[in-house]
């Protein structure tokens, strides 16, 4: 697919040019931006229950901190190096991420977002690349204090790889354009890059690549994508005829809509009663119906499961689920829950330790192109008045201001712990970041 | 291949607000009038109600909301308790009200240059000092203050 480019217009058939840009340690950047105590000084973002690290910043990353490792490993060096910890804040993320991917979406004539963190952009016919890439570069990070690298060439493997070289070489300045090599100096740089950093390849296949004398991304550059195919996949294949700036993955501008809507949390401690287990499903179920609600989409089939920790040996191990199919698509959260609870009903051992359950929504279809069903009671006029209803009033304010009875009203033991988690200082007037004046 | 995309389909967002949709059991024959013919005149004269986003928030991307603690802007309009408007896009200049960050402290003031260059904060309340920025220091400009809110009542 080729855009009309808004940029000055060089010939009738430009070459393809897609920037890859990437938020540098996305987590930590945007705890970051409101707290600028942690500038200059190790950071690590926690996965839900605060259990292992998953964003870590440059600082932590010097002091030899894996990605993934548990924080009680890491808490000494809150002392020796002045280690911060935040939990993860996803509603922070999440706003932060909206405002770099408009900004980025509104300097390219084309946009497909990647991840949170990450976005491709349409860079064919733009007559300075470099110079835009430096400016969106410059951009992002004034006005939301983020800070990004801009990686350019001409297939979307190959903006991946000169993304990774923006990050790894100080010359670069944070923007790479890979096509403006000649190929002697490709093939010197690529001789230099081990072949896992290539995307997609994994340490499975790379292992496998380094027995068979494929070490560096050249090697894999200079590979027969057909003879790559027989003994791996057609992949892998792809992912060579890609690094040799052949187009196989297109840039898809619009989102596929989604397949499926998940919610599910560990517990803050272990829970064994039935009640328990039935409020934090039920509290799950809001949520995912409220997701549903927002993507204009409605369920057909909903899926419920709790086990116990598989990583306490002691315990006796279970794990349960139930697919419950629902009459006729809806996205009512009083339906969806009687039918979760239905679900974990039966699912419920007594005696079990849980640490973790979830629900999850299948069969989504667009509210809009729903079937009758003859004998069943769809969503009715007033069902859907009420949800948006309710879904206005959790929206100005706050989540779960009006809820689900039987989500419980006393303290809930199984919510996430978020002990060290940062204010939402982007979606709740009572948490604004203050400033002294 | 060649055919460009509407900007209106880049741009569209997938989110599609639920009090806009039709209702699903409408019959479409009967659902709505057709219009034939000439369109409404009023059609031209609908407006929208006043919106305090357009006023406040030219360029939201780059908009934030911070709240103020203490009283050395009070001659700015700025005072302890108030919520400003920053907005990290506008090129910083002298006399402009500033977010600054300065060694992990955020702070308002005001924006000036001393003589050698150095930027200083200053206070708009003569009780407090000017905050000359040493070098060395982590310094910052995080935005500019575009609007100072101050509550005057409760509803």
């Amino acid at each position: 697919m080729v855009f009309a480019p808004t940029g000055s217009f060089v010939s009738d058939s430009p070459k393809r040019l897609i920037a890859l840009v990437d938020c540098n340690n996305f987590y930590v950047s945007c705890e970051r931006v409101f707290d600028p105590r942690l500038r200059n000084r190790p950071v690590v973002v926690l996965s839900n229950n605060d259990g292992c690290a998953v964003s870590r910043s440059q600082e932590a990353k010097d002091l030899g901190i894996k990605m993934g490792a548990p924080w009680f490993e890491l808490r000494h060096f809150e002392r020796s190096h002045g280690l911060v910890a935040r939990s993860s804040n996803y509603a922070l993320y999440g706003l932060l991420s909206n405002r770099v991917m408009s900004i980025l979406r509104d300097m390219a004539p084309g946009q497909e977002v990647y991840s949170i963190d990450e976005s491709f952009l349409e860079m064919t016919g733009i007559a300075d690349p470099l110079a835009l890439g430096r400016e969106m570069r410059a951009r992002v990070l004034q006005w939301t204090h983020i800070p990004v690298c801009v990686g350019m060439a001409s297939t979307k493997t190959r903006a991946k790889l000169a993304n990774h070289i923006a990050k790894k070489s100080l010359k670069c300045q944070g923007t790479f354009n890979l096509e403006s090599l000649t190929p002697e100096q490709e093939d010197r740089l690529l001789g230099k890059i081990e072949v896992g950093q290539v995307w997609g390849v994994g340490r499975r296949i790379s292992d496998k690549l380094s027995r068979m004398g494929i070490l560096t991304v050249r090697d894999l550059k200079r590979c027969d994508p057909d003879a790559i195919q027989d003994r791996f996949s057609v992949v892998l294949a792809r992912t060579v005829s890609e690094l040799q700036g052949i187009a196989c993955l297109s840039l898809e501008e619009v989102a596929p809509p989604k397949k499926q809507i998940m919610v599910s949390r560990s517990f803050g401690e272990l829970i064994t009663t039935e009640e328990e287990l039935r409020e934090a499903v039920v509290h799950y179920v809001t949520r995912a119906s409220e997701k549903l609600r927002q993507e204009g989409l409605m369920a057909q089939t909903l899926m419920v499961f709790a086990h116990s920790n598989p990583y306490r040996e002691e315990d006796t191990q279970y794990r349960g689920a139930r697919v419950i199919p629902l009459v006729t698509p809806t996205q009512d959260t009083r339906k969806l829950i009687a039918a979760a609870l239905t679900g974990l009903s039966e699912i419920y051992v007594a005696g079990i330790l849980y640490k973790k359950a979830g629900v999850m929504l299948t069969d989504l279809v667009g509210q809009d192109i729903q079937q009758e069903d003859l004998f069943a009671v769809s969503d009715s006029e007033g069902s859907k008045r009420l949800m948006q209803v309710l879904d206005t009033i959790n929206k100005h304010h706050g989540r779960g201001t009006i809820a689900m009875a039987a989500s419980g009203l006393n303290e809930q033991r199984w919510r996430m712990r978020t002990d060290l988690k940062s204010p939402a200082y982007l979606s709740q007037w009572k948490e604004l970041r203050i400033a002294k004046g | 291949m060649n055919t460009p995309i509407p900007n209106a389909i880049l741009r569209s967002s997938s989110v599609t607000p639920a009090a806009s949709l039709p209702p699903a059991f409408s019959l479409p024959m009967f659902g709505s009038r057709v219009p034939a013919g000439f369109p409404s005149p009023a059609e031209d004269y609908i407006e929208k109600e006043l919106d305090a986003n357009e006023l406040l928030v030219t360029n939201p991307a780059a908009t934030y909301f911070v709240k103020v603690s203490g009283q050395s802007m009070r001659g700015c309009w700025v005072r302890d308790g108030d919520i400003v408007v920053v907005d990290c896009s506008i090129t910083p200049r002298r006399g402009m009200v500033v977010v600054a960050v300065l060694d992990g402290e955020m702070l308002v003031k005001q924006l000036d240059v001393g003589s050698a260059g150095e930027p200083l904060l200053k206070p708009s309340n003569a009780r407090y000092p000017t905050i000359t920025v040493q070098e060395g220091q982590d310094f910052l400009i995080w935005g500019i203050v575009t609007w100072s809110l101050h509550r005057q009542a409760h509803s």
